[in-house]
């Protein structure tokens, strides 16, 4: 295909549709593939900016002593790094960008349900990041409390909690919205065919992401909203000298932010729910089995909470509880890993950028969730709460899960959105390059932390100095990993070969669509007649 | 986009309850609240629940339920095409949630006169239970009353387009939802005064 024909195709898709160009064409769009797209690149540049923040803490933490930063910045350093990877990247990232994207095609809709509070989520999102990033320039200086915003410290320190909080009500507004308007989508417009059986397993873990947005996050903006009336007011509903009690913030905390680990996760497993029999070869194995699991994630997920607090004073009745029903979410998680590892037996597997890094998924999200039982036992808990294990944990399930789904996402989808792929071979080396730092990087925190190396500290003893230059090298490894990738994707994207048809071999929507896709998606509204992994039934190959 | 004509009534009505979802988990934060404090101060809340207003509370619930009452009645005048009476019957909700908050206003003050408000040194000297009991009761309220205000706001500017003619009886679940949103409000009333006021 030469570049003229290119062009012509080029025409008809949704990057020329309007009459507007620049910015405004973006930023005022309620197509929902431009909105993914804004998405797309706001929060993955918090998630750059993330990173090198967690470049500097790394760095910090090579030797024991002062390195490069005070303590004072060190603490806040710690904070933006999660407040900005978790409200910024994670939490809208999956949803706002590919679920965006991708979700209205996979069902066979034109948009959304509701395309104008979709734009509107963007901007309340984007509105809230401002408000973030403005209370680290503000007040008394960038918040040190850790993400989590734990009283009574939140509540007395002199940094900018209030208008952090503020802006992370802000962003959960924005959560909220997408996930009704996901849902009313899911439900509503399926087009001919589309029976619930039939959806994509993306679309199913993002059918059950958006009931946990919308049960879950009020909770955390009522919880915010209690915050900022301590600091402001002196409600004193925390304070223990005057009535309240620091626990009952952090179930309330928690009744949110461990669902939110689900909305973090969730859309990533679907992700390699549909990247998995694609590149075997093979429709998926227990299709509705992994379906269910979506929903039995949420549900369990939602009652799972107190793990977080078992050295915080609750009753031994209640860790018992907690205790329990953390082992019930293993089992539905483990129904994923299991189906996608049958997927693969006897498939004809072909390792392209996607697959390896699904494949790396797997391996990562288990090694991560395997951890977690450790946590989850309370007796193993006790010993290694609040050191570098749990650093390392979730880092092995949000980065080495969600953020290797996302980068193999990004290598599935975004070529077909831009009608040019990126080369790969150095995808390939990038990849193999981030999957080792990311190992030498978090399963050296996960053994400092058996060692009894505290997390959020920022001096430690001597002892720890080698496995801690051993980790910051990991993050340099991966940091390289993460360049070369994102070099060679985006110029691919926008320089590089043409992308046409359907080169992976996909039976789901999107893949029968021109490319990129045009402004109303599809030219002739689709009748869904087979599955979504039924390969043979779609006449692929 | 040229597709405006399709307009999907029972989605815009899904997408409004799963919103009066979130509205419900966020009153449900503060009623958890309020049941972990009560079980712990039992006597104190029992104190302070004696000390507010039950006759202006009670006031309150009656125009709440006034209220939506007349918001149910404009979704049916629209119904009938009705256009007049339906703005008409807005602005009585309208006017129900402004005297409701007139009576807060009232209530709150009183409270505030006698130094009771969160952080004041009156509470700060007094059991700690009697503060908890009443920052509760001001974050409830308070939270309370600004989705009357909020929800107050919604209707007037529904007001508008079913005046425009934008809203009519092909086409009004602007309105429908504007009136669910109202039903919230009042149900979350009527749960927070039998509790602050009745049971104590």
């Amino acid at each position: 295909m030469t570049t003229e024909n290119i062009q012509s195709a080029t025409q008809h898709s949704f990057w020329n549709d309007t009459g507007k160009t620049g910015i405004s064409s973006w930023i005022f769009s309620t197509d929902h593939k431009r909105i993914g797209l804004l998405y797309f690149y706001s929060t993955f540049g918090f998630f750059l900016v993330g990173v090198l923040l967690g470049l500097l803490i790394r760095i910090e933490l090579m030797a024991p002593g002062r390195t490069i930063m005070g303590a004072q910045t060190y603490n806040a350093l710690f904070t933006v790094h999660g407040v900005v990877m978790i409200f910024l990247f994670i939490i809208p990232g999956f949803q706002g960008s590919f679920g965006n994207l991708v979700m209205p095609i996979q069902i066979g809709a034109r948009d959304v349900s509701f395309p104008r509070l979709n734009l509107f989520s963007w901007w309340i999102y984007m509105i809230g990041a401002v408000i973030v990033l403005a209370s680290l320039f503000t007040g008394g200086g960038p918040p040190d409390t850790g993400w989590t915003f734990y009283v009574p410290f939140s509540a007395r320190t002199g940094t900018n909690v209030s208008l952090a909080v503020l802006g992370v009500f802000v962003i959960g507004f924005s959560s909220i919205l997408t996930g009704l308007n996901f849902v009313t989508t899911i439900h509503r417009l399926r087009a001919e065919g589309m029976t619930w059986w039939r959806l994509p397993l993306f679309t199913w873990s993002l059918y059950a992401t958006a009931w946990i947005q919308i049960l879950a996050t009020p909770i955390l903006a009522i919880t915010l909203v209690l915050v900022a009336a301590e600091r402001m007011l002196g409600t004193g509903l925390f304070d223990p000298s005057r009535g309240g009690d620091p626990v009952m913030y952090q179930h309330l905390f928690w009744i949110y932010s461990h669902p939110a680990v689900y909305i973090m996760i969730l859309p990533a497993m679907g992700v390699i729910s549909d990247i998995v029999p694609v590149f075997s070869r093979k429709p998926i194995f227990g299709y509705k089995m992994i379906a269910f699991s979506s929903l039995a994630i949420a549900a369990a997920g939602s009652l799972v909470w107190g793990h977080h607090m078992y050295t915080s004073g609750m009753s031994d009745t209640a860790v018992l509880v907690f205790s329990f029903l953390t082992f019930i979410v293993a089992i539905p998680s483990a129904i994923k890993v299991f189906n996608w590892v049958t997927t693969l037996y006897k498939g004809s597997i072909s390792l392209e950028a996607p697959m390896l890094f699904g494949l790396s998924f797997i391996l990562l999200f288990s090694i991560g969730g395997l951890s977690g039982l450790i946590l989850g036992a309370a007796a193993t808990d006790v010993h290694v709460h609040d050191t570098h294990f749990v650093v390392g944990h979730f880092h092995y399930v949000m980065f080495g899960g969600t953020g290797f789904a996302f980068f193999a996402a990004m290598h599935y989808w975004l070529p077909k959105f831009y009608g040019r792929r990126y080369a790969e071979k150095p995808a390939v080396v990038s990849w193999a390059l981030m999957f080792t730092g990311f190992n030498v990087l978090y399963f050296t925190m996960q053994v400092l932390g058996m060692q009894g190396m505290p997390r959020r500290y920022y001096d430690y003893l001597p002892e720890f100095a080698t496995l801690n230059l051993v980790a910051t090298a990991g993050s340099w490894i991966l940091a390289a990993g993460l360049v070369i990738m994102l070099v060679n994707l985006f110029r691919g994207l926008w320089w590089g070969a043409p992308f046409e048809g359907n080169p992976w071999g996909g039976a789901t929507l999107e893949w029968s669509i021109p490319t990129p896709p045009p402004t109303e998606n599809f030219i002739v509204e689709p009748v869904v007649t087979h599955g979504p992994y039924d390969f043979k039934g779609s006449g692929i190959p | 986009m040229s597709h405006a004509a399709h307009k999907d009534y029972a989605g815009a009505k899904l997408g409004m309850w799963l919103f009066l979802f979130t509205e419900l988990l966020l009153f449900g934060g503060m009623f958890l609240l309020y049941a972990v404090y009560l079980k712990r101060y039992p006597e104190e809340f029992a104190a302070g629940g004696q000390q507010l207003n039950w006759i202006m509370g009670g006031a309150n619930t009656v125009i709440l339920l006034t209220s939506s009452l007349f918001a149910a009645m404009a979704v049916t005048a629209i119904q009938r095409e009705e256009r007049k009476r339906a703005v008409g019957l807005i602005c009585g909700t309208i006017l129900c949630a402004a005297g409701f908050m007139v009576i807060k206003y009232f209530e709150w003050s009183a409270k505030i006169g006698h130094g009771i408000y969160p952080g004041s040194e009156h509470l700060k000297a007094g059991p700690p239970g009697e503060s908890v009991f009443f920052s509760l009761y001001y974050m409830t309220t308070g939270i309370h009353g600004l989705h009357v205000l909020i929800g107050g706001a919604l209707l007037g500017w529904i007001a508008t387009r079913v005046k425009a003619g934008a809203v009519h009886a092909g086409d009004f679940v602007l309105l429908e939802n504007g009136a669910l949103y109202w039903h919230l409000v009042d149900l979350i009333w009527i749960f927070i005064f039998p509790l602050y006021y009745l049971v104590l």
